[in-house]
């Protein structure tokens, strides 16, 4: 029927969908695991895998040279994190600082992290030594569906012009879907501000290029409020106040906070985390042991409610400690220039004559810090700009893959409304035949593994995936002398086969 | 480290048994060397093993109570520098027993010097392997809590 439609068919038995980091690293398994190039497809158009990662973190104030927040041996390039970015960093720099950080953290120190670039460098390396880039078919994937007989069809539309047709159907008996977060949203009442004064540009969300505002902010002095308390208010707080020391600005700074975090909190002396003038700290996106240890083992075997639970108990937007933010908000609290508000925002309008926004916020009567309001209990805060650094996600269902998965291949959602994956990341109901999808990274957020939106957490999936596939025959298992093999030729970069 | 206590257990057994097992065999001529009097390099063997498996076994019920300990830590981790600074408590305790006990007799029980030399060098060899190069020849042990099996 595809091909009576027009569409050529291209035969492969392992198609990957996405072509960001999750692909790459689940390719990247596959090569060591001994497939060969010929049989693995990527689709999808990141012309890099890091393509997309960059640009986001780039936006949210993360550039090559900062630090990202990922552990020094979560390193997508290289599936063992062994030798660690700090070891890299020391050998490479001749320093032993990253080295003694690693060794004293968390304890006499912050925890380490690598720089964006050096990320992005060593996978670019990865990517030339494994011939990721052969496997590379760039378009857009608009469906995936079960064929008759077993196995799939991926549909990919190329870029206009580079193909003789308008889809090329891909015929495979695996197929992996890693299309990264379903897209970014804003607050339901910043977006309600842009779509009333059709006005995008003083109500930004901190993962769209906002450049405009620290521009504006260098020309004359004005005040922004932060919505969120996550790393990315971190991020863009620490850019506002270097701009503020580099250029002698006088920026004003109002940080609302929702829920507002003094102490350390949790319901249990063994599930405490701690927490100061607002913020809750955590070193990475989840606490640590979700990547390996004892939280990691206690997921797999949650389901359903107590598995939401779970995640509810140790989710909850954080940030990590770092002496740098400390410095320069305790300096912003004590100048005047950093001020905190708690409650919820109900309104945003235009300031008066249509300069700025005002953003009326009902004051939460159960925050630690006093806070002046009127009798109905809100008062109002006047910005130039406000940046949303909350990462509030898209429904999956917004993203056109994922929920023609939904609808018609069979996937289903999982306790927390993301797309519902086995222990080994097979998406659940949408096998056919001897054929299987599987599923990695944000979009299935909520499984029996809480850390899959991380370097680490797609490769954990990936080993799972070529684990599984090694029992289906499809790749070579990475027993101990495999591995070992294989990590000797990575150190001599050479190619896997 | 991220371990769970069965991890803990698997890794403390087989990493120091068959890695410190090996390791003491290549420093019983060092020890040897630094024993006093004139021992027999049988004996010199048995000091060592011995004192190799009381630091295992005592290991065993130390990974006990380091589990309890980290259930106070949020992240459920067990930082690498922990890994190092245990060796402190282990060592004076595994100090005391092959020399408070009958472990050993008499006659046999190591010199501070040897003791030391045996326990620190396989302490720190551990420790380096734990957290680096073990990873390559076990990929999944670090995302099984530290299990191999």
């Amino acid at each position: 029927m595809v091909a009576a439609a027009g569409i050529p068919v291209v035969d492969v038995p392992f198609v990957t969908v996405g072509s960001g980091i999750g692909s790459f690293v689940t390719v990247d398994y596959l090569r060591i695991c001994g497939v060969p190039v010929e049989q693995i497809a990527v689709l999808g158009p990141q012309d890099v895998p890091w393509h997309s990662y960059e640009y986001l973190t780039r936006v949210s104030q993360i550039p090559r040279g900062e630090r990202l927040r990922s552990d020094s041996a979560s390193t997508p390039d290289n599936i063992w994190g062994f030798p660690s970015y700090a070891v890299r960093e020391a050998w490479a720099d001749r320093t032993l600082k990253p080295l003694w950080n690693i060794l004293v953290e968390p304890i006499f120190a912050n925890y380490y992290t690598p720089r964006a670039g050096q990320a992005f460098e060593s996978m670019e390396k990865e990517c030339k030594r494994i011939g990721y880039l052969e496997c590379l078919r760039r378009g857009q994937v608009r469906m995936i569906r079960r064929r008759n007989g077993g196995g799939y069809f991926t549909i990919l539309t190329p870029p206009q012009g580079t193909s003789p047709t308008k889809r090329v159907a891909f015929r495979s008996r695996w197929v992996h879907v890693a299309i990264g977060y379903p897209g970014i949203k804003l607050l339901p009442d910043l977006q309600a501000f842009r779509e009333t004064y059709r006005d995008a540009s003083k109500v930004v969300n901190a993962y769209e290029s906002h450049e405009h505002v620290y521009q504006s902010l260098r020309r004359k002095p004005g005040t922004v409020v932060i919505r969120g308390s996550g790393i990315v208010a971190s991020r863009v707080l620490q850019r506002l106040i270097d701009d503020r020391d580099a250029y002698g600005l006088q920026t004003q700074i109002v940080h609302l906070f929702r829920t507002y975090v003094d102490k350390s909190h949790g319901s249990h002396i063994w599930m405490r985390r701690k927490g100061k003038d607002g913020w809750a700290y955590q070193g990475f996106n989840y606490p640590k042991s979700v990547w390996g240890g004892q939280l990691k083992a206690r997921m797999r075997k949650l389901e359903g409610h107590a598995r939401a639970e779970a995640y509810k108990q140790m989710g909850g937007t954080n940030t990590p400690v770092r002496d740098n933010w400390q410095e320069q908000l305790r300096r912003g609290r004590r100048e005047g220039w950093y001020r905190v508000a708690v409650g919820t925002a109900e309104r945003l309008v235009p300031g008066p004559g249509g300069q700025g926004v005002v953003t009326t916020v009902r004051v939460d009567p159960h925050a630690p810090v006093r806070q002046d309001h009127r009798p109905d209990g809100t008062f109002e805060i006047y910005a130039d700009f406000v940046i949303d650094c909350t990462g509030l996600e898209a429904d999956v269902r917004e993203h056109r893959l994922l929920r023609d998965l939904l609808d018609h291949t069979g996937a289903g959602l999982n306790p927390i409304g993301r797309m519902d994956v086995e222990r080994d990341f097979e998406l659940r109901g949408t096998r056919n035949g001897d054929g299987k999808i599987y599923a990695s990274g944000s979009a299935t957020l909520g499984g029996y593994f809480p850390g899959v939106d991380t370097f680490l957490g797609l490769q954990i999936a990936a080993l799972e995936i070529v684990d599984d596939l090694a029992r289906q025959g499809f790749c070579k298992k990475l027993t101990p002398w495999r591995s070992t093999a294989q990590w000797w030729r990575w150190v001599n970069n050479k190619g896997v086969d | 480290m991220l371990p769970t206590l069965w991890g803990r257990i698997q890794t403390r057994v087989l990493v120091l048994g068959i890695l410190g097992g090996v390791w003491t065999l290549v420093l019983i001529p060092f020890l040897w060397l630094l024993s006093p009097g004139s021992p027999s390099a049988a004996d010199v063997l048995r000091v060592a093993y011995t004192v190799l498996f009381t630091v295992i076994v005592l290991g065993v019920a130390w990974e006990f109570v380091y589990h309890f300990l980290q259930q106070f830590r949020w992240e459920k981790d067990w930082p690498t520098l922990f890994g190092l600074v245990t060796a402190i408590n282990e060592g004076v305790v595994a100090w005391l027993v092959v020399h408070g006990t009958g472990i050993l007799p008499q006659d046999l029980r190591p010199s501070p010097l040897v003791f030391s030399v045996q326990f620190v060098t396989t302490w720190l060899l551990v420790w380096v392997a734990v957290n680096g190069p073990l990873r390559a020849v076990f990929p999944h042990w670090r995302f099984r809590g530290g299990r191999f099996l």
